[in-house]
């Protein structure tokens, strides 16, 4: 089974399939039937599996709705994580409340599980702020887009969190572009030389907007720990249930003062790199409908049907929440307030700054003699 | 395949021809980048080269700006004619270090022996209701930094034949493309080009004061100077084409004509390109001004979310309330 998808990845795409593709951590396969793996095991109760499919179920649905809304004009702009909801809810939910994760800009169904609302999400991508959320609420930082820098944050946190001894571990979420920045490669070394707890997990969505994973790299992601020294697993990222298994035990390494981990969670982008782009210029839908058969969602359900875990009102009922998450969605971005004329000079420094205070009076001031000409 | 000489075209495919006939004519050309392959760029500027050319000259990089521009500069000490893409404005920084303290300085390290024959394209400035980091303005970091040329088209035709001489220039050009003015269709000459690559440009002729701009606010300014028309002002817009070098004997001619002059630009004015010609135009022609050069441009503020961006860049009617102010003096 783990040879599929390792063949798929390299197949489709008009790229080679290389001859020794990597063993892949599975417990759940695409057909959904429970594998065991020598390795990694993973023992959830029937109220946890449903609660994963719930969370991978609810995520889909905001994230859809996200993509329907900026068609509408009410978004700048979305990133769809469709197709990468086991990874990201596998992984988020391996984590404790006490860790610290930073992710990418495409981890809405991480979000949603360290208790971030889909409308701060959103109100990023609506345009009316940069950020968007408390960091120090949930854990879970800023979207980052500018790729590579925040691994090295994420590797400084950990640093900080060794030398505080805090019983916790950091989480560094990328994508498989962006492990070719040279950020990325200083994040690993310093992890390993500080022996930083800090797990990196890298979804490996085969696509970099346009660019397939053959022309970033010849190796395997996780294979690069190796040369840093420090290990590095690969799982099959449609399977919540290898990729709880295999970040937990990753989690564990780190806050147990093992050093970093690096996980390379093999899945798919489905959709388009972002609304403003065309996949059809650059894939074929064949490639497509390969991952659609491994679809992480129907994946489970089908082993919770199969295995009579849930039964059709679970699954009703899980509709209906998601209807009402989509309908709050929609309502909420609808009625988000715009920024007051003057807010971007709110927080350029945490303490007084004469330039800003001079630029901010002279603007206000022009405002007013609009106020007073139109009266 | 050749485009005719006299046609409306909008920027992007002026862009395209420009790259494609410097590929077609010179096998030492290349084009680099994210996604500027198969996809033709995120913008569709390297649209069907990929296909036309092969991808052993037009290549898609993996994605690393430091790597790329790091790269050109070993390609050009080959022999090579790099033409890179950064895919926008945000991400020049990662190549920031490779810029700065090798492609500039590379040429004067080797005492004139070595030469970098790299152009960097750079879409920038904002108006495009886009997500951070994809809307700045970062041309003086550049236009700072000795060693570079640093232009910016406002129109096709220059988009065009500005590409053209960037890329047979011997030096280390930044070259900017404004991109809220990349679908615009303008007709454009591309039987020969209209002037030199660091020439400014008077737009539109004028009496009583001139806005200088460059790149994505000169069509701003010719907005206001038309609306100004109303008021019985006769503004000159002066597009500067060029930020390193400038132009300084065409913005004084100017000056010397109108007797005022407010500068324009989406960059943060502190610091800004408009600080350098108030202070030359001060210097060069004291006596011929009437009233102190004012500049109108972004704040002191990391580039707003893009619901407040209106807010933030400028507008004609800031460009009009500065006008207003200078003509008070
Ligand atoms: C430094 C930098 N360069 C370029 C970009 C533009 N860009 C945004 S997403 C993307 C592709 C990223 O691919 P990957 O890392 O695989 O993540 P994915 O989008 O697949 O989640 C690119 C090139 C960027 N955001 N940052
Ligand atoms: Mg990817």
């Amino acid at each position: 089974m783990s040879t599929d998808v390792a063949d798929a990845a390299g197949g489709e795409g008009g790229a080679p399939v290389r001859a020794h593709e990597p063993e892949l951590v599975q417990l759940l396969t695409p057909e959904g039937e429970r594998v065991d793996h020598p390795a990694y095991a993973i023992d959830l109760t029937p109220a946890e599996l449903r609660s994963l499919y719930r969370d991978m179920a609810l995520t889909r649905r905001f994230d859809g709705e996200a993509v329907a809304l900026q068609r509408q004009g009410e978004l700048a702009l979305w990133v769809s994580a469709l197709g990468q909801e086991a990874a990201q809810i596998g992984s988020a939910r391996a984590t404790r409340r006490t860790d610290y994760v930073f992710p990418s800009y495409r981890e809405h169904g991480v979000a949603w599980c360290r208790g971030v609302d889909p409308l701060s999400l959103m109100s990023m991508y609506r345009g009316v702020t940069n950020g968007g959320w408390d960091p120090h609420a949930t854990n879970f930082h800023l979207y980052t887009i500018v790729i590579g820098p925040v691994a090295l944050h994420a590797t400084g946190y950990a640093m900080g969190v060794a030398k505080d001894g805090a019983d916790m571990a950091v989480m560094c979420y990328f994508g498989e572009g962006g492990s070719s920045q040279g950020d990325l490669s200083e994040a690993f070394n310093f992890a390993a030389v500080n022996n930083a707890p800090v797990v990196f997990f890298c979804q490996n969505n085969q696509w970099s907007i346009s660019t397939p994973y053959e022309k970033q790299s010849r190796v395997p992601v996780y294979q690069r720990a190796a040369g840093f020294g420090f290990p590095g697993v690969r799982v099959d990222g449609n399977d919540v249930l290898a990729v709880m298994a295999v970040t937990r035990a990753a989690l564990d390494h780190a806050r147990g003062h093992n050093g970093p981990v690096l996980v390379e969670a093999l899945t798919y982008r489905m959709g388009a790199h972002a609304t403003s782009d065309d996949p059809t210029r650059y894939r074929l839908a064949e490639e497509t409908a390969v991952w659609e058969r491994k679809d992480p969602i129907a994946r489970l359900r089908t082993y919770l049907e199969r295995q009579s875990l849930a039964g059709a009102d679970f699954f009703a009922h899980v509709d209906a929440e998601a209807d009402a998450l989509a309908a709050r969605v929609r309502d909420g971005l609808r009625s988000m307030p715009d920024p007051g004329p003057t807010e971007f000079f709110d927080h350029v420094y945490a303490g007084q700054h004469a330039l800003v205070d001079e630029e901010r009076a002279q603007f206000e001031a022009y405002l007013s003699t609009f106020e007073e000409t139109t009266r | 395949m050749t485009p005719p000489k006299i046609t409306a075209l909008s920027m992007v495919r002026a862009l395209n021809e420009a790259l494609r006939s410097a590929l077609d004519e010179d096998p030492k050309v290349l084009v680099m980048g994210e996604d500027v392959g198969r996809l033709g760029g995120v913008f569709r500027v390297t649209d069907g080269l990929q296909k036309d050319f092969g991808e052993d000259r037009v290549t898609d990089t993996p994605l690393a700006e430091s790597g790329i521009v790091g790269t050109a500069i070993g390609l050009a000490l080959r022999g090579y004619r790099p033409i890179v893409e950064i895919q926008f404005d945000g991400f020049t920084f990662p190549a920031f270090n490779q810029i700065v303290t090798q492609l500039a300085k590379l040429h004067a390290r080797s005492e004139g022996v070595l030469r970098l024959p790299v152009v960097i394209r750079i879409p920038y400035g904002g108006g495009v209701g886009a997500i951070e980091h994809h809307s700045e303005s970062p041309e003086a970091y550049f236009a700072h930094t000795a060693g570079l040329r640093v232009v910016t088209p406002s129109t096709p035709e220059d988009a065009f034949w500005m590409l053209r001489q960037a890329i047979s220039t011997d030096d280390p050009v930044i070259f900017f493309e404004p991109k809220r003015r990349y679908w615009e269709k303008a007709r454009a000459d591309l039987s020969s080009p209209p002037a030199a690559l660091h020439a400014a440009r008077v737009v539109r002729p004028g009496r009583d004061l001139t806005l200088v701009a460059y790149g994505p606010m000169v069509g701003l300014c010719v907005e206001a100077a038309e609306a100004a028309v109303a008021e019985g002002r006769d503004l000159e817009v002066l597009d500067l084409r060029s930020l390193s070098p400038i132009d300084f004997d065409a913005v004084q001619a100017s000056l010397e004509r109108t007797r005022r002059m407010v500068v324009v630009h989406e960059a943060p004015v502190f610091f800004g390109a408009g600080a350098e010609v108030a202070a030359r135009i001060t210097e060069r022609c004291f006596y011929h001004l009437e009233a102190p050069v004012l500049r109108v441009g972004g704040y002191h503020s990391p580039y707003p979310a893009s619901r407040m961006e209106h807010e933030y860049l400028p507008t004609v009617d800031r460009v009009l309330d500065a006008v207003d102010r200078a003509l008070s003096y």
